[in-house]
């Protein structure tokens, strides 16, 4: 066993080579299996844009829409909603919006196409619950300075009604805004808008 | 007839010796220490637990249905309409917290009596690779009854790997299966609870117990009983597993049982915590219940997670905290620089190490199962303060101090004024 001289090379080197060929083709055979696990065409296509028609919403009333299964708030924010974002600068940690969390025409101070229009995803951007809508009212339980906006009960961060996350929330960056164009005043698209169709 | 028996035996055993080879390898003739206590029955408890479960999940899948539009009304058809079927599903939702339950002791007793240490530090990574599996299991088990919770708890342990740099999002995609957590995602979640991850799960048990039966058990004295052996090389410190300790076992599972049963036809929901009050309601993608958390079992790791600021617009920081916080059981054998094993022997530095990693871990894993404002707010303001919640800053300090605990670890346990430690055991 222990002779050396016995060793057949040629058929050593036979082996290494197939075993060589085999582990390839068995890291080959993982593929099918990993990429079962991502989403399938019928997903894909659920994840299309949808139409909402906004000509119902009273101002400062949320209207919650599905997109790619996410709630997408959209309101008609009031004046005294739009001053208290402008208060709220000073309180959130990324008041000019510098994070990408937003198409370029929603890089604004009230971060949305029409000023008075809010579109968010509204998803937590820690880890993905759905905040609640607070609004100025809820001082007792938000604390007397509370502008009024979202409180996500998963982990207790804040936003502002124009998405902006407050100083001192686990959430590490604005609400996300979806991409969006209107097709009329009263029709709105989530998901889709001039910006992507030219880039694509 | 008993001659019949013995002829049918020798039959058997001429032909297939392995069975009997083995029974006297792994019990009568496998000697444990005669010292065991207490501490000693949550092994073969989680063994009794591990059997239950399997038992009671394999009935439970004759009538469950892992479809997203189907799976809660499944799961109440089982409850109201199956003949016996709220005795099988609150089985195996007592069994699952009874699992971390007896875990979490049975890991407590490893680091009393210092199990993790050389020669056992196999025995102790097979038994961590076991804790981690149980948490897969758990958590895919969660999301089947598609109740309020499971949706929720699925929605932000699969955002953890979201927030991987570079590869998170496309990571957490991959796990879906779908752009949110869905049907795609129960139906997989479904195959890995009941074949993949119990499949890995027995592998590592017997492992866990193939290492352990080579080394031979540690005991309260957290001395070697191999070296003093009789005439015939029988340890004498030791005693036949079979039938001392099976007796033994038995006796505790009794016991074990009997609680068992009374969570089970009494308090099946302990107040929340074995069953969370959402789950009863369908899970719904649009509406998040106004308080998540995790069960009682993640708690601790969930407080880690919650305590940590994003840094750099990023969360990362707070998984990988909680992920540390996990996989660093995986390095006690080698952060334990003790010269003895056992706490009998240890002196006042790991005793309170130990004692406050107890107490953190509690507090954390309290505080995991509440909101952060639990305990209300700190009245004043202050440049550090980023949050003022109470619940928070404690977190922070109980996550520091459970970090401290591994990594000032090889330099108290170095520097402990440990006593003597005897030659046998005591007892």
């Amino acid at each position: 066993m222990s002779d050396q001289e016995k060793i057949d090379k040629t058929r050593r080197n036979l082996v290494m080579a197939t075993s060589i060929v085999g582990g390839a083709a068995s890291v080959g055979a993982a593929v099918p299996f990993v990429a079962s696990m991502w989403p399938s065409e019928r997903a894909k296509a659920a994840g299309a844009p949808v139409e909402v028609d906004i000509s119902r919403l009273a101002p400062g009333e949320l209207g919650v829409f599905e997109w790619r299964g996410k709630p997408v708030w959209v309101m008609k924010r009031t004046k005294e909603m739009l001053e208290a974002i402008k208060q709220a600068d000073s309180k959130v940690s990324d008041p000019q919006s510098k994070v990408k969390q937003q198409p370029d025409y929603a890089t604004n101070e009230f971060r949305s196409a029409k000023p008075d229009l809010m579109v968010l995803v509204g998803v937590c951007t820690h880890l993905g619950c759905s905040p609640k809508e607070k609004d100025a009212d809820a001082k007792a339980e938000m604390g007397p300075d509370w502008p009024g906006g979202f409180y996500c009960p998963c982990h207790g961060s804040k936003f502002d009604f124009a998405g902006r996350v407050f100083k001192g929330s686990p959430a590490p960056t604005n609400l996300e805004v979806p991409p969006y164009e209107f097709l009329s005043d009263s029709t709105l698209v989530i998901g889709e808008d001039k910006q992507q169709k030219k880039g694509a | 007839m008993s001659a019949r028996l013995a002829a049918l035996w020798n039959w058997f055993d001429s032909r297939m010796p392995t069975v009997a080879q083995q029974w006297r390898i792994h019990a009568s003739e496998y000697y444990a220490p005669k010292n065991f206590n207490f501490w000693y029955f949550f092994g073969s408890l989680a063994l009794l637990v591990l059997v239950i479960q399997i038992v009671s999940g394999i009935f439970l899948t004759m009538n469950y249905k892992p479809d997203a539009s189907l799976a809660f009304g499944s799961v109440e058809y089982i409850m109201r309409d199956v003949s016996g079927g709220w005795v099988l599903r609150y089985i195996h939702s007592t069994g699952a917290s009874a699992f971390f339950v007896v875990v979490y002791l049975h890991m407590f007793r490893g680091m009393l009596y210092g199990s993790h240490k050389q020669p056992r530090e196999l025995v102790w990574i097979f038994g961590v690779l076991i804790y981690l599996t149980l948490m897969g299991e758990a958590f895919f088990g969660y999301l089947l009854p598609w109740g309020q919770m499971s949706y929720w708890g699925a929605q932000v342990i699969v955002n953890l790997f979201g927030t991987v740099p570079f590869i998170g999002p496309d990571l957490a995609l991959w796990i879906r299966g779908d752009y949110v957590v869905g049907d795609a995602t129960l139906n997989r979640f479904f195959a890995l609870h009941v074949i993949a991850f119990p499949l890995v799960l027995l592998g590592l048990v017997v492992a866990h117990l193939l290492a352990l039966h080579d080394v031979g058990s540690n005991n309260p004295d957290g001395v070697e009983i191999k070296k003093y052996k009789d005439a015939n090389g029988r340890p004498l410190d030791g005693v036949p597993f079979h039938p001392y300790y099976t007796v033994k076992d038995l006796m505790g599972s009794v016991v074990f049982l009997a609680v068992f049963c009374f969570i089970m036809f009494f308090v099946p929901e302990v107040g929340g915590y074995f069953l969370e009050y959402n789950n009863f309601i369908p899970a719904d993608p649009l509406q998040t219940p106004p308080h998540i958390a995790p069960v009682w079992y993640f708690t601790p790791y969930y407080s880690v997670l919650r305590a940590v600021p994003p840094l750099f617009h990023s969360q990362f920081p707070g998984v990988l905290a909680m992920g540390i916080a996990v996989l660093i059981l995986f390095f006690l054998p080698w952060l334990d620089r003790s010269p003895v094993k056992s706490i009998r022997y240890r002196g006042t530095l790991y005793k309170s190490a130990l004692a406050i990693f107890v107490v953190v871990f509690v507090i954390l894993g309290y505080l995991g199962t509440e909101p952060t404002t639990v305990w209300g707010q700190f009245g004043f303001d202050a440049f550090f303060l980023d949050t003022k919640d109470v619940a928070t800053w404690v977190a922070r300090v109980c996550t520091i101090a459970y970090f401290l605990f591994f990594f000032l670890m090889p330099w108290y346990t170095a520097r402990d004024r440990v006593k003597p430690v005897p030659d046998r055991v005591t007892a």
